[in-house]
């Protein structure tokens, strides 16, 4: 209950519980919301380019189609993207990060070792090299990027449970006769889970960056997806004229990330008790 | 009196936190002498470092001076605050942490020379530059005080960094770098606590031989009634924010008249006795019993115990106690 | 001397890690594909032309075998030819590497000469108004598109207030290099048209790629200040009296700026990741647009190339940030 009231005090985190939410309900209830469900198929060319106006909220694009529409229906491709690849980096990072930071053999050292290979290559370089090779499909898109980003759970856990490691109730409980697995599993991963909980929010955020730039690279799901980074690549042959085009899905991505960065932060400080604001010595 | 140099009279700190607002010092008195060496003791929370903190004025952001004085010499310390003068030069500090109490990034030696360059005695106020002459003395001077704490080969030790330091030979650095300024008051906060059981009586006495050679006070806190009594002259003990008795260090161990002192030296433990603790729990600094803090715990407290604990009764042969029920003086 | 050892010491990490770079790049451009030799010659390439690269390339030994050749090949600059260029990729490379790294240069120190500073002084005002309009370009530095921040200032300086050109990288054609930054290079001939060309070229591509990196070392600086503020050490230099300005502009800031130079290896690879894209708005002529134009003709050596090149030049970067931070502090010797 504390903590919860601690949640709703927090501005930043406010926001962006509430952005993200806003996305979330866009992304389920995009048909009833949208003004033109039908334009993430079919267009309407006698339309195409039109300004902003009572009709169209955010004009129209190249083919005629409803942008506000697409922006809605985009939402569910942006989830998606983001959930399914931010778990299965979680799904393989976490893993091998408690593995690695519970044992201290030659293994563990190889599998930090090939994380370290991973983070040595800028994240989106990789994932445009797994996607090309894979063709634009959005399952390609997820898997190059869930391939490229699950070292940051890998390395964060396994910091986490190399420090846990050598605390008495972790001792205590190998000492008690607790196998590795009962021993990482009921001890060590509800102590680190809130680490995880933050970096897998701000995580969400990168996610859907990448998955942007991916798209604007034509490497993202091919058209006519409503892609928000593949509407931007398509909007700058339009330019000047058609500045809304260019505008509507950048800003969109601005607040989608934002508020994931705003949850993500939000929630460490109200998660993590040693960076907790105001800590207080006494004596 | 003249020969009172230091005197915290009804000091009351609170802190903001989000939990609410605690009071950490409620109506705290208490008076040092010219070079003597006093004792702060309690347990953790008592409110001993920061009282330690408000004399040194650094208290923390979030503190709040409700009420009392602070004077030291004869400045206001509570409100001028700690001039250039005072803080650093006629009142030093030797801190609980020597690991951490040194920046990691420069040598031992440049970290006592930026001390000097602004804390050293020959400097005059206002004074911009290190000239070379004061830069030798003080040299000079350094090097005389790193032997004094027993440093082996102090020219060396100069050029090296605080972590290729023992934790033993970094405190012997802080109590030679709060001695160099000439101080007339050294605020020492659990000097020893970080340290091995082992060293910190040898480095406790060498403070206090220190200290008294050169003529400065020390006010030195610690949960560890041992220590008191191996190195003070004289003792204050304090229980959740409030002083409960002051004493020569003698009558303080030998005739305590407080209930709390009494409960707190019984508790000690003593060969062939079984150990006896202080039946119920240290109050919330949120949410405090009124008046004496110890009531709730006292055995001889009564209703007035509950309206004030401002009774001090008169000292007798220095020896003060805030109690509205102290134990006769003679007891022993 | 402790130094060198130490940057030898590092220097040993370098040719593991480069191996396991070539290990992810091989197993994409030979693993992943059912065909590589069919993705090597193009979809539409006659049977016989596929069969033929699969020969000439090695695609039918073991992989292994594969492996092994691909990694002398890489040791001795082989990257392969460019299908659309039809170059060796290596010298593709190296000749665009001068523009992406003009770019990535002059975007970091705008981002260190306006970070820094907005990062310390956020940290020493503490919820101030400044404090949080810092943190309001912060938050919205970090959750932007590059590539629509490129767009966007594309529309507004080049295309609606005609300030800056739409693209390129100077005016006409590229002069003779000497160095290969445009910029170095005016100077060095003092042809001070072509450094004011240069630079109005660099203007707004440079501010995409800065923007980000500059949010990133204002978000690090200011916890470093804020973590080192409540550190031990600045409480005992307080309590000891030193003067705050002392404090805080000689002791507080070295401790934190390390902290700092940490994160440098990270914004770079950033810069370079984020270069793909803002080139290709700019059509900057450098190793992004080179990447985007591969991708858009499906050229296949060319994008592992790049790949293989950028992962080399951030190991190398960061090697030079691990072996700055070693001497900037003591602990780490």
């Amino acid at each position: 209950m504390k903590s919860l009231r601690r949640m709703l005090r927090d501005r930043a985190l406010l926001t962006g519980l509430v952005i993200v939410t806003l996305l979330v309900l866009a992304a389920v209830f995009a048909s009833p919301l949208s003004t033109f469900p039908e334009h993430v198929t079919s267009f309407d060319p006698s339309q195409r380019l039109k300004p902003p106006g009572e009709r169209f909220w955010l004009g129209t694009d190249r083919m005629g189609a409803d942008i506000y529409s697409r922006l809605l229906f985009g939402a569910r491709l942006t989830i998606l993207v983001a959930v399914v690849a931010t778990t299965f980096a979680v799904v393989i990072g976490v893993p091998i990060g408690l593995v690695a930071g519970y044992y201290r053999n030659w293994f563990s050292d190889l599998l930090m070792r090939v994380s370290d290979v991973f983070l040595a290559v800028p994240q989106i370089v990789l994932a445009i090299a797994i996607a090309q090779t894979l063709g634009p499909a959005i399952q390609n898109v997820i898997l190059a990027l869930s391939v490229t980003y699950w070292p940051f759970w890998a390395r964060l856990v396994y910091a986490e449970t190399r420090s846990l490691r050598n605390e008495v109730f972790i001792e205590a409980a190998i000492a008690m006769g607790a196998s590795p697995l009962r021993v990482m599993v009921l001890h060590v991963v509800p102590s680190i889970a809130s680490s995880i909980i933050v970096r897998t929010t701000i995580g969400m955020g990168a996610t859907i960056l990448a998955a942007a730039s991916l798209g604007f690279l034509g490497l993202g799901a091919p058209p006519p997806a409503p892609e928000w980074g593949r509407m931007i690549a398509e909007s700058r042959e339009f330019l000047p004229d058609a500045w809304w085009y260019a505008t509507a899905p950048g800003v969109a991505i601005l607040l989608v990330v934002m508020g994931f960065n705003l949850l993500g932060d939000g929630l460490r400080d109200v998660l993590d008790p040693r960076i907790r604001r105001g800590g207080q010595r006494g004596g | 009196m003249a020969d009172e140099f230091l005197s915290v009279h009804d000091l009351s700190v609170s802190f903001g936190t989000e939990g609410g607002v605690a009071r950490v010092l409620d109506q705290v008195s208490l008076s040092m002498r010219a070079g003597e060496i006093m004792g702060l003791v309690g347990e953790s929370g008592c409110g001993k470092t920061t009282l330690a903190r408000a004399i040194l004025g650094v208290l923390p952001d979030n503190a709040l001076i409700d009420s009392g004085t602070l004077t030291f010499d004869g400045a206001d310390l509570l409100h001028a605050g700690a001039t250039e003068h005072i803080r650093g030069r006629a009142i030093t500090f030797v801190p609980q942490d020597p690991f951490g109490s040194f920046s990691p990034l420069f040598t031992v030696g440049d970290q006592i020379a930026e001390l000097m360059r602004w804390k050293s005695p020959d400097r005059s106020p206002g004074e911009r530059f290190y000239a070379r002459a004061r830069r030798s003395a003080d040299m000079e001077r350094t090097l005389a005080l790193l032997r004094a704490v027993q440093l082996p080969e102090p020219e060396r030790l100069l050029r090296k960094y605080p972590h290729e330091l023992s934790g033993g030979q970094r405190q012997r650095v802080m109590i030679a770098m709060a001695l160099l300024p000439e101080p007339k008051l050294v605020i020492a906060d659990e000097p020893t606590t970080a340290l091995d059981v082992t060293i910190q009586a040898q480095i406790l006495k060498l403070l206090r031989r220190l200290a008294t050679e050169r003529g400065a006070s020390v006010l030195f806190t610690t949960h560890d009634l041992g220590t008191a009594w191996e190195i003070c002259d004289r003792v204050t003990v304090m229980y959740a924010g409030q002083e409960a008795e002051t004493a020569e260090v003698v009558d303080f161990f030998g005739r305590p008249r407080h209930p709390y002192t009494r409960m707190l030296l019984d508790s000690l433990p003593t060969q062939g006795a079984a150990l006896r603790g202080i039946p119920g729990e240290v109050p919330s600094p949120y949410a405090p019993p009124p008046g004496c803090r110890f009531h709730p715990r006292c055995p001889r407290a009564t209703a007035i115990c509950q309206d004030s604990h401002n009774a001090a009764v008169e000292p007798v042969a220095g020896h003060s106690v805030r109690c509205h029920h102290p134990h006769e003086w003679a007891a022993t | 001397m402790r130094l060198l050892a130490l940057a030898a010491r590092r220097c040993l990490w370098m040719p593991p890690t480069l191996l396991g770079l070539t290990l992810i790049v091989f197993s994409i451009s030979h693993i992943i594909p059912s065909d590589p030799a069919r993705v090597l010659a193009g979809e539409n390439a006659p049977i016989e032309q596929v069969e033929a690269l699969r020969r000439k390339f090695g695609l039918d030994l073991p992989l292994p075998q594969q492996f092994f050749r691909y990694v002398t090949d890489v040791v001795s600059g082989n990257m392969g030819i460019s299908l659309y260029t039809q170059r060796p990729v290596a010298d593709d490379l190296l000749e665009r590497l001068p523009a992406t790294f003009e770019l990535a240069i002059y975007a970091m120190i705008l981002a260190v000469l306006l970070g820094l500073p907005l990062g310390v002084v956020s940290a020493l005002r503490r919820n101030s108004l400044l404090d949080h309009a810092v943190r309001v370009v912060t938050i919205s530095g970090l959750a932007m598109a590059a590539f629509w921040l490129a767009i966007l200032l594309q529309l507004l300086f080049s295309m609606k207030l005609n300030l800056t050109p739409v693209q390129g990288r100077i005016d006409g054609w590229g002069p003779d290099p000497i160095t290969g930054f445009y910029t170095l290079d005016a100077v060095l001939r003092g042809d001070w048209e072509m450094l004011g060309s240069s630079l109005r070229y660099l203007a707004l591509p440079v501010m995409p790629l800065a923007i980000p990196a500059m949010a990133t070392i204002v978000r690090f600086t200011r916890a470093g200040v804020l973590n080192v503020m409540s550190s031990n050490f600045v409480f005992y230099q307080n309590a000891m009296g030193l003067p705050r300005r002392v404090v805080i502009w000689k002791y507080i800031l070295r401790s934190a700026l390390i902290g700092t130079l940490t994160q440098i290896g990270l914004v770079f690879g950033n810069l370079l990741a984020g270069a793909v894209v803002v080139e290709a708005v700019f059509s900057w002529p450098g190793l992004g647009t080179y990447a985007y134009n591969s991708i858009l003709q499906s050229d296949y050596n060319a994008i592992m190339g790049f790949t293989l090149f950028t992962g080399t030049v951030f190991i190398c970067v960061n090697l030079l940030v691990d072996i700055a931070q070693a001497v900037l502090d003591p602990r780490g010797r």
